[in-house]
């Protein structure tokens, strides 16, 4: 398929590309980026972007997709619907799924499905430890050989340091990150929601900032100690974003992401007792939300990550203390970024496309996030004034705390390896 | 005058205008305690559900007697005996209750927000009789009501509540429902049991209980759980009781008319000793009467007062 993208204002951070030209696509590659293309071949399809922001395909390097093990709360097909309605041609599946992604086999399930239901790339990041389980190591390099792009235990903290520092000097070998899901079990005690005036009132058990960050104290030092590439998950308070600007100026390889609902809600959220206000890390207060805004200012919070967490609608309808943590964001987090980060010029859009591009693509080792010409033809159109409320989802599942707000910036094209699979807003069937 | 909601979730949302309202309104409910047929039909045909989660007496109980001395039907659904017990949900529970056409339900709850969740789910009147560590507020307006009665006014009263702040939902409702009328209140406890930022709720906190006492007009124990001390909250029930346990000693050094208050069920010779708790500065048996006639209130202003139900709420049944 030959396509071609006109009058668009290309962003390509990779290229130091912000300008308004045309993109001309070929076999699922990127031929040619320039002024005014002409192409005399057939069967070209043309695209008018004029009005919208062209960049590189976006990249979520935080998603749950939830299979194998809990199809009924999101599946490799519904999840990558999902994303690619959001702009999303690729995605990063966390190894919690039942079973742990812990093994070749289940890597290989996983890439299986996914390229045939698939509506993006998908890639997996495999478990630290085997069954998340915090004891021994998993087969990191059969992982590596399999297609992960990272190891995590994700919605778990490898408590035993001596295993998380084994983690970092092994993976080093294999060129992958270990992503950090930074929480001391023991101090967040069953915790609910951030510890603090809210709590309190709400009569709701806390979960102390320092939960998250001891952990991130501890990994910086084991990241000093081995030379390991450590990546932040989900960084929630002001106090971690403090440590890891500290480790950057001695360039430490560390680098880290935030997820949106941490830039846009506080504890107040909570008061209600909305159940989609519930994910862990907490969301948190005022302070630590402007703390993670300026951490993304300065570059100390590389990327932005949904953490897309899936969960039905009766296991959220229920008691604030019975409900599952986590929040669906795939379809939410562009517009969040364009309308509370992008509109509020907290960041220029050139620095938030880095956030979802270029800088996900590099830390995990991925050959994308770029338009040079030669690269996979992923691309997403945006239409940063397009505004809309937030009713409806192609995720399976609906539990997102930002139903009723109207938001601005969608995506309206997300092409995948060449192919249109979402054009004027709909997803392309067929 | 009427409560601008038809739930009571909170004491935290009530304007103290409110507030005195249903004090007030709970004096002539009080006076029919005395009468030899102790019942009025103000809530005749009307359905009250009492949904307990929680194992309770003195709440239930009280209800109960609140609601069938104002004539209304009362069911009364406990975890044990329910289809709860099947691992029915709470919403599923109360869409059946909706169904049967309940005018009240009345809840009490091991986890925070559950009343909340009832009243976005059905149509009836919530009244939360507890729910987890957030809030109890009838419990709130009948103490207000008792050191009302006791002391003749709540306005500048100083108020010590000692002990596990952090879990207890008798001390937020009761911090809530003091300040809004005046009082001066101060918490007391082991640091590990006073929850974070408790001072903005605009109370004084203090870890040495002798320190406090001797200006404190109220004294408000609240009970304090075994299983505390397994959650390494504090060292021993014997420390925690040679701290902050109420007795006649510590007593001595108050004012003469202070007044001791428990919400109950006591621990005899933990929080309180048995000298104490029997004495007559112990109020806490005219807590509980005085419960009966406020939820008797909290019921009459919910079913819209005058309004709804005849202005005369307390004239004898034909």
């Amino acid at each position: 398929m030959r396509i071609l993208i006109k009058g668009g204002r290309v962003i390509d951070p990779a290229n130091r590309i912000d300008a308004p030209k045309d993109i001309y696509i070929e076999e699922g590659l990127i031929k040619k980026v320039g002024a005014d293309i002409k192409i005399n071949k057939p069967k070209v399809k043309t695209i008018d972007a004029r009005g919208k922001v062209v960049t590189p395909g976006l990249i979520d390097m935080h998603t749950h997709l939830r299979e194998p093990g809990r199809e009924d709360e999101e599946t490799i097909a519904s999840g990558t619907r999902a994303a690619c309605q959001g702009g999303f041609t690729s995605v990063c599946c966390m190894p919690n799924t039942q079973p742990v992604t812990d093994n070749q086999a289940q890597i290989e399930l996983i890439l299986s499905k996914a390229q045939k239901e698939g509506w993006v790339n998908v890639y997996p990041i495999g478990a630290i430890t085997k069954g998340l389980m915090g004891e021994e190591l998993s087969p990191i390099g059969e992982l590596k050989r399999a297609g992960v792009v990272g190891i995590s235990d994700d919605g778990e903290t490898v408590n035993n340091s001596l295993i998380m520092r084994r983690a970092l000097e092994y993976s080093k070998m294999f060129k992958l990150p270990v992503i950090a899901h930074c929480e001391d079990k023991n101090l967040s005690a069953e915790g609910l929601i951030n510890e603090g005036y809210v709590s309190t009132i709400l009569g709701l058990r806390g979960i102390p900032r320092q939960a998250e960050e001891i952990i991130v104290a501890r990994d910086i030092q084991l990241a000093e100690m081995t030379g390991g590439h450590l990546h932040l998950a989900h960084v929630s308070t002001a106090g971690s974003v403090g440590m890891i600007r500290r480790a950057k100026r001695i360039n430490l390889k560390i680098t880290a992401e935030t997820a949106p609902h941490y830039f846009t809600l506080t504890e107040e959220a909570v008061k209600t007792y909305n159940t989609n206000t519930k994910m862990n890390p907490p969301l948190r207060t005022k302070k630590d939300m402007m703390a993670i805004k300026h951490g993304l200012q300065d570059g100390t919070i590389d990327c932005i990550a949904s953490d897309h967490a899936p969960h039905l609608e009766d296991e959220k309808n229920q008691e604030y203390e019975l409900a599952p943590f986590g929040i669906i964001g795939l379809e939410t987090m562009l517009p969040l970024i364009i309308t509370e980060l992008v509109d509020k010029k907290i960041l220029t859009l050139r620095e938030a496309v880095k956030k979802l591009t270029v800088h996900p693509a590099r830390i995990l080792g991925l050959n994308k996030g770029t338009l040079s010409p030669g690269a996979d033809a992923d691309i997403t159109i945006i239409d940063v004034k397009a505004s809309r409320k937030i009713e409806s989802f192609e995720s399976q599942s609906k539990n997102s705390p930002f139903i009723g707000y109207t938001l601005k910036g969608f995506a309206v094209y997300t092409i995948v390896g060449g192919r249109i699979r979402l054009a004027e807003g709909k997803l392309v069937t067929g | 005058m009427k409560l601008r909601a038809r739930n009571l979730l909170g004491i935290e949302s009530l304007t103290p205008e409110e507030i005195k309202l249903i004090l007030d309104t709970a004096v002539p409910f009080k006076e029919i305690f005395t009468r030899s047929v102790k019942k009025v039909p103000t809530l005749r045909g009307k359905t009250v559900v009492n949904l307990f989660y929680e194992p309770s007496t003195r709440t239930r109980t009280s209800f109960e007697l609140a609601e069938k001395r104002l004539s209304a039907d009362v069911l009364n659904i406990s975890v044990n005996t329910s289809s709860i017990v099947k691992g029915e949900s709470l919403i599923d529970t109360a869409k059946t209750i909706e169904a049967m056409k309940a005018d009240f339900v009345v809840i009490r709850h091991s986890m925070a927000g559950a009343p909340h969740l009832l009243a976005q789910t059905i149509k009836a009147s919530i009244i939360n009789a507890g729910d987890g560590m957030h809030e109890h507020p009838t419990q709130a307006l009948l103490d207000l009501f008792t050191i009302q009665d006791k002391k003749g006014k709540i306005e500048n009263q100083n108020v010590v509540i000692v002990g596990d702040i952090l879990h207890s939902r008798v001390a937020r409702s009761n911090i809530w429902a003091l300040t809004k009328m005046g009082a001066k209140v101060t918490v007391v406890g082991p640091v590990t049991l006073i929850p974070p930022h408790i001072e903005n709720l605009k109370v004084k906190v203090s870890y040495k209980l002798d320190d406090v006492l001797p200006n404190a007009d109220v004294i408000y124990v609240l009970r304090v759980q075994r299983e505390r001390q397994k959650q390494h909250l504090f060292p021993s029930l014997r420390e925690y009781s040679e701290l902050y346990g109420v007795d006649m000693d510590r007593l001595k050094k108050c004012k003469k008319d202070v007044i001791v208050m428990h919400p109950g069920p006591m621990n005899r010779g933990i929080e309180i000793s048995s000298e104490v708790a029997d004495s007559s500065f112990s109020v806490i048996t005219a807590q509980v009467t005085n419960g009966i006639a406020v939820r008797m209130a909290v019921l009459y202003l919910l079913a819209g007062g005058a309004e709804n139900v005849g202005v005369n709420p307390v004239k004898p049944p034909i």
